[in-house]
């Protein structure tokens, strides 16, 4: 296994645009706000082919959350081009081809486990599930909560609660998955093991997915391609691809290859303030 | 041989869980009868230092004269109740629902709430014994100005409680509602809504007896029946037994209604957990 050299993000971002999942260019972010005006973005460029794992690294109030916003249509650009799968982000997430997972797991606390799962199915014009699709309860399965569907928020774990949320993310088979931060809150026992359930669900539904950290064990056992940006303003620093294994389990993360590409990732983070 | 003695583990432990759930007993049963003492304590002061001081009637009853007025006098106090619990319950879902129905709009028009909301503050820093003859005029002398007094002493909490449950959403809720192209109809009947009920039922525990308040104040400026009429009858006749057995009457109505709403929200805000209540 070797770590690949990094790649420029203007190079990258000009290689295969036919089969991208999401590609940015020159995307800016500015906040009015009654003080000054604050750029959170300023001309990010990078591109993620279909069924890639692209991790977001970078420090605290670099814009990673909201370059995933700006994907998901929850944030409009100040300049700037995004396609989702060709298209604006608009028509993605009109087409529900976008699954968001919340820092805090959004769940309604009213609603059980199954029906949280559900609740996509009752709004924006109430999609049929396409025949072939996991129902919710086998969603609520895939991430381990068999025996939880009736179980409220505040019966449920942290780590349970984001399962949950993952579960309603995946509901209808989006073909892109953006987790902002989702283990953040969690301990580490429960993030290990949250972070090899998601590289097995990765394999497991094809998707697409773009993953939120400041953590760099997790965006290095996670991604295929690991984002660095740096802040101040939010800018992309540089993209590493990461050569390790499918499979992965976390006693990867002992091996000499992960240790070298973290130094890697370290050193690009290290100049980014 | 110090072995002999010892217990086996699962004895000891289950041994251990015994004693643990009958001390959890002792405390439960030691909360539920202390308040009954406390009362009974508080009753004993009362007729000592009627007894003792030589209160007269007129002044003050013992608490077995007010005993013995609301067995013998229970048909009057009855009669009177009924009328002031129809102008409290009427009141209450009046105002309520006024409440509930005007938050939706400002919450769905915020010029409307910029505009009018200056307005009822004003209305309600008016006091109610202010408000009632000015109702009794607008509205006569039957039942009427009673529920609309009832009504508006109900409308405020409620309709800031509301207001702020209505708005107080989750903003990754929101943001989530978004991804997924929820109308704003739907961000209300699934998010909104259920989101201000706990808000909604903290409002409705106060106008449950504030409403009672209302109705008893309402009847003070002009009725002749209704529990407000009886404590300013037995008021200006001495009868002082009879105005404390009309005031025990008015609160334990006031509690029973504040407890079916408790009940009532528990039965639907069940997703908290219960160490939140």
């Amino acid at each position: 296994m070797t770590v690949q050299a990094m790649i420029e993000p203007e190079a990258l971002a000009a290689s295969r645009p036919g089969d991208a999942a999401v590609d940015c260019r020159n995307v800016t972010v500015r906040f009015v706000t009654e003080r000054r005006t604050v750029t959170a973005l300023e001309n990010v460029s990078f591109c993620v082919g279909s069924g890639g794992f692209l991790s977001l690294l970078g420090p605290s109030g670099c814009g990673k959350s909201t370059l995933l916003r700006v994907v998901a249509d929850l944030v409009a650009p100040s300049s700037g081009k995004v396609a989702v799968f060709g298209q604006s982000p608009q028509e993605a997430r009109l087409q529900r081809a976008l699954g968001f997972v919340f820092q805090d797991a959004a769940l309604l606390p009213w609603r059980t486990a199954l029906q949280n799962v559900e609740l996509s199915l009752e709004v924006g014009g109430r999609p049929r599930l396409p025949s072939g699709m996991p129902t919710p309860r086998e969603l609520l399965k895939l991430v381990g909560l068999e025996g939880w569907e009736g179980s409220f928020p505040h019966e449920l774990s942290g780590g349970m609660r984001q399962r949950v949320s993952i579960a309603r993310a995946l509901l209808g088979g989006p073909r892109l998955l953006l987790m902002d931060e989702p283990f953040g809150a969690l301990d580490e026992i429960t993030r290990d093991r949250l972070n090899e359930e998601l590289r097995r669900i990765w394999r497991e539904t094809g998707t697409t997915i773009l993953f939120v950290t400041h953590s760099v064990y997790e965006a290095l056992f996670l991604g295929e391609q690991v984002l660095v940006l740096a802040a101040n303003p939010g800018r992309v620093a540089s993209l590493v691809d990461i050569d390790l294994p499918r499979e992965r389990t976390l006693a990867i993360r002992e091996t000499p290859e992960f240790m070298r590409t973290a130094t890697i990732l370290r050193t690009a983070l290290g100049g980014t303030e | 041989m110090t072995l002999a003695a010892a217990v086996p583990p699962e004895a000891s432990a289950s041994a251990a869980e015994e004693s643990f759930r009958r001390a959890q007993r002792r405390t439960q049963l030691r909360r539920r009868i202390l308040p009954f003492v406390g009362i009974g304590i508080f009753l004993g002061i009362w007729a000592a230092l009627v007894y003792l001081l030589k209160v007269p009637p007129f002044i003050a009853p013992s608490p077995l004269l007010v005993a013995q007025t609301l067995v013998g006098k229970g048909g009057i106090l009855l009669a009177n109740l009924v009328p002031t619990a129809i102008e409290a319950l009427a009141g209450f879902l009046l105002g309520n629902l006024a409440a509930i129905v005007i938050a939706t709009a400002f919450v769905h028009k915020k010029t409307l709430e910029e505009t009018f909301f200056p307005t009822v503050v004003l209305i309600n820093t008016i006091p109610v014994v202010a408000k009632a003859p000015i109702l009794v005029l607008l509205l006569g002398n039957g039942m009427e100005p009673k529920i609309a007094i009832a009504a508006l002493i109900c409308f405020f909490p409620t309709l800031v409680n509301m207001v702020r449950g209505l708005e107080a959403v989750n903003p990754q809720a929101m943001e989530l509602m978004r991804v997924l192209s929820a109308s704003k109809r739907e961000v209300f009947f699934k998010l909104r809504l259920y989101n201000s009920l706990p808000y909604l039922f903290s409002a409705l525990k106060i106008s449950a007896s504030t409403s009672v308040v209302g109705a008893i104040v309402g009847e003070w400026i002009g009725s002749n029946v209704g529990i407000g009429a009886l404590i300013i009858q037995a008021t200006y006749s001495f009868d002082s037994a009879l105005l404390y057995a009309t005031v025990i009457v008015a609160s334990c109505f006031s509690m029973t209604f504040f407890l079916t709403v408790t009940m009532l929200e528990r039965l639907i805000v069940r997703w908290q957990p219960t160490s939140a209540h």
